[in-house]
């Protein structure tokens, strides 16, 4: 079923028993996982609470990457529905907004809870439909979608204002309450489809938001099939409506809709961009964007470098580096490159390529077609840019199947090559050397991005010295991919908008409203 | 991470048939039998028959759960918060599930109307611990703050973190056990505290069947530890012992101070306090007035008046103070005393013949000070505890039923001349839990509740309490907050972090860079 690319060489032996670990725990859990009642594979639109067709009847096909089989076929929403959608979220906003934050989170603490029921439906399917491991889905992206769930769940009833002393506060009366925007148009993307839909739905939800929910094309299984559980979780019909198709058609509905108050988008940066723009000339809508980036890791001559090989795979190559936070331009310090490139090229070797339903598989296919051809292209760009390959390079395939691509890395690069400069969105980690701090430090934020950054060393001073001056929404040290419900996540300069996660992740779904009353009154004397 | 999430689903739960009614202390984990042989006995107040002989937990007694609580806190401190708020969530769920069981034993042990006890206590008490499980994950977080010296080369990270205090001694009274329980219990675990709670000997029943309910939520064992016992002997202990980090007390302003003396005498333990005394009331001539009478008539008689926040001097002007009065006594008359048990009863006995005592004196008093005693102030029915509504009127500042707390269905209503006069006479105490006004204008609501001096303002309302809003004392009326958010403080110490983060990479770079000139 799958195939060892290179045997660990000795040097490996700590970083692959950590993934033979980890894939135990993988195949332990499948094996003492019970199939519950089952969760249907659903392909309809879900508005105002029901499943139905699209108005024009219109459909399309998602595929398994890995094999290239038809999952599913999709009902296709058009404008129409992306109508319906959001009358449907306007009608239910009055009475969720004002409903009693107790009652949003329980909702939300339902539905976490219905996911975990069928965490083995989602993982599979999740899986099937996006090429990731479901190794991955099972233990990293259902868990983490759960978390953000609940994690939110507790905010519904604690979305508080502040009283603010006004200079003349003796006879003022002044308090702030953060009020729902309203209804909430929201994009997510392929990578992490079942994440990305916890993100974007915890937030809008504890705060009293509407949304109308809009899956990427390639992966829309899973957020449909979200949709029984939503009902189940007894959320108001028209709370969540969630509708798959192309993503020009519904995205531009929705962001030039009237009734719709705010558009989230996480995606690239060059949609972000026009999104953004799109927004102000509809009306100036409020919008939250999180795009893509070339995080930089700093690996300096005294770090724990077992550590940071682990940091830089698992950053760049985790989700076959499908990852918008991914770990891509990995700086290194003269006195540790040769053996940072040796270890960090046996670590991308041992990553087993497989099916993504083999419980063994750390590395499946790329989400298509399209994305392997664009791999390639920066592939070629770097062997004629004179970047001196390593591992990978190659595109792949299991049982002669499926657009898999090698974990590649490729050493000497210069900062001005393109698989430096721009996201790939694949497997492709770029090593470079460094001598000082301050230049890897200007070299590092030398980018229009800045989601994600990292700094290993084992020397506290440096290491919070680094981490401040690096200019990106999240820094990493000594780790990468910590992702938890409760820290912010979202991007420096073209990287993004606003945050998502922590109480930060709240700030886009509210409006602050300030009150400020004089409070004097006439004496009866 | 996931190993995290994994441990967080893997407690099962257990399914629990009934919620039988236990008598034995809750230590670990395990309902066990007390050393020493003391017991005591909890009776209905509606008939004065023994419900049940309880165990008393003796000084061995208490050190075995203050040691399983230390056992247990350095594991359930440093478990994911999800895990915790797990906990608190299913044991919100379990209350639910023995809404009724709970909500007959709490009415029976304490004689608060069963209706009441369904309708309030039991649904706010688990409301709180599922407020405080949203805490519990990743929401109690620290500060980062940016400090620097004049000298810009120098460089530090400063951040806070908030960490559980320990192992937490926690007191409660009799009035409303279960919500109590649920005060005291959620903030302190969702912040990674371990806890000894012990009830009050009127009422030990409700507490000790949460025991059942801890264990099936999955608390691991030692997390939360109950007993039962008098304040002179068991809380006695627990405040003394050396393993104990925090006290949590809520009761009377007289055993407060004796709380405050043994933890101060036994290791400086921090303490909270949540106390009582006598909340005034100020009624305008422009309030609403049947909406001032309800809010006067609830605030008082809310319980059998045995609530710490009890609207106990109410102001009225005297503009409308015969018209108030009028209503009042109407309003006392429509109180149904009855059994508990009946859907119809509005007001309980008090919980046993030692208040019975001393609310009755109280009621001879205001009569011998003079106070006119416009209605009520006799017993009610031949057996059990009631207490007719009691209503004084004509009561001044310096009576003894204006200035002590008489925990029973006894309102003294004060005439005012001023509104500034009222404000200085309504805070002219040494206590301030409670204070509220009745106007309808927004300036002088407003400015009053800003003027009295006390921890919970209720402007045209009373008793509103709520999982999130804070709630404890100005002056001698406490320490501390709990509810809301600020309670998790009670249970919190906070710890600043400082790091000097020059490094000498840094000094022979900036010594190169200014040879050259400056690199940048």
């Amino acid at each position: 079923m799958h195939r060892r690319a290179h045997a660990g060489a000795s040097r490996l032996r700590s970083s692959s028993r950590l993934q033979a670990s980890r894939v135990a725990e993988g195949v332990a859990k499948t094996a003492s996982s019970v199939r519950l009642s089952g969760l249907p594979t659903e392909g309809r639109l879900f508005i105002d609470g029901e499943f139905v067709e699209s108005s024009a009847l219109e459909t399309f096909k998602t595929h398994d990457p890995a094999t290239g089989d038809l999952i599913a076929t999709v009902q296709q929403a058009n404008e129409e529905d992306v109508n319906k959608a959001v009358a449907a979220a306007k009608r239910a906003f009055p009475n969720w907004s004002q409903a009693d934050g107790r009652f949003r989170r329980d909702c939300l603490y339902r539905l976490a809870d219905l996911m975990e029921r069928h965490i083995d439906e989602l993982a599979e399917m999740e899986s099937r439909d996006s090429g990731k491991p479901i190794t991955e889905a099972k233990t990293v992206d259902l868990p983490l979608a759960i978390e953000a769930i609940r994690y939110y769940a507790g905010w519904a009833d604690k979305i508080q204002g502040d009283t603010i002393p006004l200079s003349n506060h003796h006879s003022t009366l002044a308090y702030s309450t953060r009020e729902p925007v309203g209804v909430c148009g929201q994009l997510i993307p392929w990578n992490f489809p079942l994440l990305m839909f916890s993100w974007k739905t915890g937030p809008a939800m504890a705060t009293g938001c509407t949304t109308v929910m809009k899956a990427s094309q390639k992966t829309p299984v899973t957020a449909a099939m979200l949709g029984h559980l939503i009902k189940e979780a007894g959320f108001p019909p028209g709370v969540i409506n969630i509708l798959q198709g192309p993503g020009r058609v519904i995205g531009d509905t929705l962001i030039n809709h009237p009734d719709v108050a705010k558009i989230a988008y996480t995606g690239s940066t060059a949609q972000g961009r026009r999104i953004m723009r799109a927004c102000a000339e509809a009306g100036m809508k409020r919008v939250s964007l999180e795009l893509g980036g070339k995080s930089p890791l700093i690996v300096l001559d005294d770090a724990d470098l077992d550590q940071a090989v682990k940091a830089a795979c698992q950053g760049c190559f985790s989700n076959m580096g499908q990852c918008c936070i991914a770990s891509t331009r990995i700086y290194v310090q003269a006195g540790v490159y040769d053996e940072f490139l040796r270890r960090v090229g046996e670590c991308a070797a041992a990553r087993t390529i497989g099916s993504p339903l083999d419980a063994a598989t750390v590395h499946g296919p790329q989400i298509g077609e399209k994305q392997i051809e664009t791999i390639l292209a920066y592939v070629e760009g770097a062997h004629k840019d004179g970047a001196r390959l390593i591992c990978g390079g190659k595109k792949t395939s299991v049982d002669g199947k499926g657009h898999y691509f090698e974990p590649t890395v490729f050493a000497d690069v210069s900062d001005d090559m393109a698989i430096s400069e721009e996201e790939i969105f694949g497997p492709v980690m770029s090593v470079h050397k460094f001598k000082t701090v301050d230049e890897a430090v200007e070299r590092a934020n030398a980018s229009q991005y800045g989601l994600g950054a990292g700094v290993c060393t084992r020397d506290v001073g440096k290491a919070h010295s680094i981490a401040r001056r690096l200019q990106a929404g999240t820094v990493y040290i000594n780790t990468w991919n910590q992702l938890d419900a409760a820290a912010p996540f979202g991007g420096f300069k073209q990287s993004g908008q606003h945050r998502e996660l922590g109480e930060a992740g709240l700030e886009p779904y509210t409006e602050l409203k300030t009150v400020v009353a004089d409070i004097s009154y006439r004496s009866e004397q | 991470m996931a190993n995290e999430m994994n441990g967080t689903v893997a407690v099962e739960s257990l399914p629990v048939s009934g919620l039988p009614l236990e008598t034995r202390l809750f230590i670990d984990n395990e309902f066990v039998d007390e050393h020493d042989g003391t017991h005591f006995d909890t009776s209905d107040p509606t008939n004065a028959k023994v419900i049940a002989r309880v165990q008393e937990a003796g000084k061995d007694d208490v050190d075995r759960a203050v040691k399983a609580a230390s056992r247990a806190f350095e594991g359930w401190s440093q478990s994911s918060g999800a895990f915790r708020a797990q906990c608190l969530n299913r044991l919100a769920d379990l209350m639910d599930k023995h809404m009724d069981q709970l909500a007959e034993m709490e009415s029976l042990d304490n004689g608060k109307p069963l209706t009441k006890a369904k309708e309030i206590d039991v649904p706010f008490s688990l409301a709180v611990y599922r407020y405080y499980a949203g805490w519990a994950d990743g929401k109690l977080d620290g500060k980062q703050i940016p400090i620097s010296a004049g000298n810009a080369s120098a460089n530090w990270l400063c951040y806070q973190r908030r960490e559980p205090i320990g192992v937490c001694g926690q007191i409660i009274p009799w009035n409303f056990p279960l919500a109590m329980f649920s005060w005291k219990v959620a903030p302190a675990v969702a912040a990674g505290c371990t806890v000894v709670i012990k009830t009050s000997e009127k009422t030990p029943l409700t507490g000790l069947m949460m025991g059942h309910l801890c264990k099936e939520a999955g608390f691991p064992p030692g997390v939360i530890n109950i007993l039962s016992g008098h304040g002179p002997t068991t809380g006695e202990y627990i405040v003394r012992h050396p393993m104990v980090d925090k006290v949590a007390f809520t009761g009377s302003v007289d055993t407060a101070q004796k709380v405050l003396l043994a933890a101060a005498q036994s290791g400086m333990k921090k303490v909270t306090t949540e106390l009582g005394r006598k909340s005034p009331l100020i009624v305008c001539k422009d309030a609403d007035l049947d909406q001032a009478l309800t809010v006067a008539h609830e605030g008082l008689f809310f319980n059998a008046g045995q609530s710490c926040i009890a609207s106990s001097r109410v102001f009225v002007d005297e503009a409308i103070y015969d018209k108030f009065v009028e209503k009042a006594l109407k309003r006392a008359k429509e109180e149904k005393l009855c059994s508990p048990n009946s859907p119809e009863c509005t007001q309980g006995p008090v919980v046993d013949m030692k208040q019975f005592d001393r609310v009755m004196n109280y009621i001879s008093l205001g009569k011998q000070e003079g106070a006119t005693l416009l209605t009520g102030g006799t017993r009610h029915g031949t057996q059990g505890y009631w207490i007719e509504p009691t209503i004084f009127t004509d009561v001044k500042d310096d009576m003894r039923i204006a200035k002590e707390e008489i925990f029973g269905p006894v309102m003294t209503v004060l005439k005012f001349k001023t509104l500034e006069e009222a404000i200085v006479r309504a805070n002219a105490t040494s206590y301030g839990l409670g204070a509220g006004i009745c106007s309808r204008d927004i300036g002088r609501a407003l400015s009053v509740a800003h003027k009295l001096r006390a921890g919970t303002i209720y402007v045209n309302c009373w008793n509103v309490v709520k999982p999130n809003t804070p709630f404890g004392g100005y002056k001698q009326s406490g320490v501390g907050r709990e509810l809301g958010e600020d309670a998790l403080d009670n249970y919190l110490e906070k710890k600043t972090v400082i790091v000097d983060l020059s490094y000498e990479d840094e000094k022979d770079e900036k010594a190169a860079g200014d040879a050259t000139g400056g690199p940048n």
